[in-house]
């Protein structure tokens, strides 16, 4: 981890908050917050994974073998290299029109990791402007807010999210926006609950009888001060929004053939379960494994910047 | 009320019956009820001298102070700052009030957003309500840090890096920022050590003196009152029940509740012992105060005129006394 200077802004610097005692040396905010993400082992196997999956999906065109649209017509799913007439160069086989599985499921990444991006990006600004709201405006509009998140939060999301791209029409896009609008809710509750108990802070009054206006306090006094749990919820939501995706395509609702997203290559692949065992397996164990690996990076991030969970 | 005590010198700082209350409640079924945390006070604050608000919790001393700093509005009386009614100010007028009333709070500890830098907390009042340039916010965070006696390279530090007594001073650098004329401080130095206490209690009252500042100072501790006040007021349910010059309310205190909250100032020094008079009961609720004088259930000289009528400030030679039988209760006491 790189270390700047003693003073050097760390948005996840869990210290900051107020249970924890001023200590003598303090130590750096990355440093600490590094001293105690690696002490789950898992996360840190996750937070590498994701590392992984990060510099794949940047440098596909150099690491894939092939292009993920190429069919190979005399070579339709061939199996695996190490298996009997699988060859070194289609390494994890081939599908039913030829092309290459891994050049696939590397590029397969960029599409998952993307949608993870723009879905949390639009959860999280959506979600936390309208916690915001909510926690400062705790009257009429808050409880409206509020409802109207208890309602999403009843549906079951996938089913929610089914019926969004319904509406919208089934394509990548829209199946990321229906994922954001199902997973904006727990966002808007976090941010809610972490505003109201900062709220009651002095600081915030300080800020008050300086005349601050309502989106001074709202995002630079406030909002910083309840990034934890939100970042917290962020990755997690990540993985959520992988599988959604992938759930989405494979039920034909998300990303479109040819694309090679790795719910709809499942989604392809479904006629040759019993002949080609490696077209479902591969992509699946994608799946499984990234969202794996977010999901134990959250619950790190979780243990490392909950200052309840800390022992000093 | 009369407010003949002190209309010789120059009040920046003027409250007449203010009041404050919050509505509580209303549910379905149960009418909304309303809490007189503040019910009637009246005082005057002149620049460079400093007025304690004394009393049990729940009195309403921070409502005071929150009112006076305008982060709540008055719900009746009058709050004038310089002579200017806050009620009929203009957005503009209330913009300059604001920067003439600044707050130091209790606690060191939430009084400092702790993601801020402390050079961005000093600057923030001179960000929102100045137009000073980047580098004129920077020399002045800079030379308030020095007038509250820390130092230079503190500027780019983290409230937790800091002690509590560090921290209450650069809550009162941020309030200085803007060179207020009053200074409301909400028990400034409670959460503070005993040996930090005096510390920054010399440094308000340095402070106090280089710039003239008016202080308005909420406290339960007296022996800090002792030290710091020129003036007291002693509160109880809302209402101002004695009020004047520090030595005539340490001295001769004439209420029966301020008898009895200095009586329960432990002493060290058996001579100084006064003599203990015991309250009954707790501090009624505001939501219900009881009938006449809001004292009268806990009151040992309480008579059938205390639960019926309510006694008003009245002047006495040194201070200004609400009882009833404030004269009565004081010869006996000199008599015996």
């Amino acid at each position: 981890m790189a270390v700047t200077t003693d003073m050097s802004a760390n948005p996840q610097d869990p210290s900051g908050s107020p249970s924890a005692t001023p200590e003598a040396a303090p130590i750096h905010p990355v440093r600490e917050f590094w001293h105690y993400f690696s002490e789950n082992k898992g996360a840190v196997a996750g937070f590498f994974v994701v590392l992984f999956l990060i510099v794949i999906a940047l440098a596909a065109d150099v690491v894939a073998p092939h292009l993920p649209s190429e069919q190979y017509r005399d070579h339709l799913l061939q199996p695996p290299a190490w298996q009997e007439g699988g060859s070194w160069s289609f390494v994890l086989g081939t599908d039913a029109v030829g092309r290459d599985l891994l050049s696939r499921l590397i590029y397969g990444s960029r599409e998952s990791l993307f949608v993870g991006v723009i879905v949390v990006s639009i959860s999280l600004t959506l979600g936390v402007s309208l916690g915001l709201i909510a926690g400062f405006f705790p009257g009429f509009i808050g409880t409206i807010i509020l409802r109207l998140m208890d309602m999403i939060l009843a549906f079951p999301s996938l089913l929610m999210a089914l019926v969004l791209v319904a509406i919208l029409g089934p394509s990548l896009t829209n199946a990321m926006i229906a994922i954001a609008i199902v997973l904006q809710p727990h966002f808007v509750r976090l941010t809610r609950a972490a505003v109201m108990s900062e709220l009651s802070k002095d600081y915030v009054t300080a800020s008050r009888v300086n005349g601050a206006g309502i989106f001074r306090l709202m995002y630079i006094t406030v909002l910083p001060n309840c990034m934890a749990p939100l970042i917290v919820q962020a990755t997690l939501s990540f993985s959520t929004a992988i599988l959604d995706a992938a759930a989405l395509g494979f039920l034909g609702m998300g990303a479109q053939p040819p694309t090679p997203e790795w719910g709809t290559m499942l989604s392809e692949a479904r006629d040759f379960i019993l002949r080609a065992w490696w077209v479902v397996t591969f992509p699946g164990l994608a799946i499984l494994i990234s969202v794996l690996a977010f999901n134990l990076m959250g619950d790190g991030l979780r243990d490392a910047l909950d200052p309840k969970l800390k022992r000093s | 009320m009369s407010e003949q005590l002190h209309h010789d010198s120059q009040s920046v700082l003027e409250a007449r019956s203010l009041a404050r209350h919050y509505d509580i409640g209303g549910g379905f079924f149960s009418k909304p009820k309303t809490v007189k945390a503040l019910a009637s006070a009246s005082f005057n604050l002149q620049a460079g001298k400093t007025l304690a608000v004394v009393g049990e919790s729940g009195c309403g001393k921070s409502t005071l102070a929150r009112v006076a700093t305008l982060i709540e509005t008055p719900t009746a009386g009058e709050l004038l700052i310089d002579g200017a009614d806050v009620a009929h100010a203009s957005s503009e007028e209330m913009k300059r009030l604001r920067q003439d009333v600044q707050i130091v709070f209790q606690d060191p500890y939430g009084s400092l957003n702790p993601r801020k830098k402390i050079g961005t907390i000093l600057e923030e009042p001179m960000v929102i309500n100045s137009d000073a340039s980047a580098a004129e916010r920077k020399e002045r965070a800079l030379e308030m840090l020095t007038k509250v006696g820390l130092r230079r390279e503190h500027y780019n530090r983290y409230p937790h890096m800091f002690s509590g007594g560090q921290r209450q001073r650069i809550a009162v650098a941020r309030a200085l920022m803007l060179q207020p004329r009053i200074l409301v401080a909400d028990e400034p130095v409670s959460a503070l050590d005993v040996s930090i206490q005096a510390q920054v209690l010399n440094l308000l009252m340095d402070l106090q003196e280089e710039f003239n500042l008016a202080y308005l100072f909420i406290s339960h501790d007296l022996s800090v009152v002792r030290h710091i006040a020129d003036e007291v007021m002693v509160m109880y349910l809302g209402r101002p029940v004695e009020h004047g010059p520090r030595d005539a309310i340490f001295q001769n205190p004439m209420h029966p509740y301020t008898k009895a909250l200095l009586a329960s100032t432990p002493a060290v020094d058996p001579r100084h012992r006064v003599e203990r008079i015991k309250l009954k009961g707790e501090l009624p609720s505001p939501i219900n105060p009881p009938s006449g004088c809001a004292f009268h259930q806990r009151c040992p000289f309480a008579e059938a005129r205390c639960s019926t009528e309510r006694p008003e400030l009245t002047d006495f030679p040194r201070q200004k006394v609400a009882c009833h039988f404030a004269d009565t209760i004081n010869q006996d006491q000199t008599a015996a």
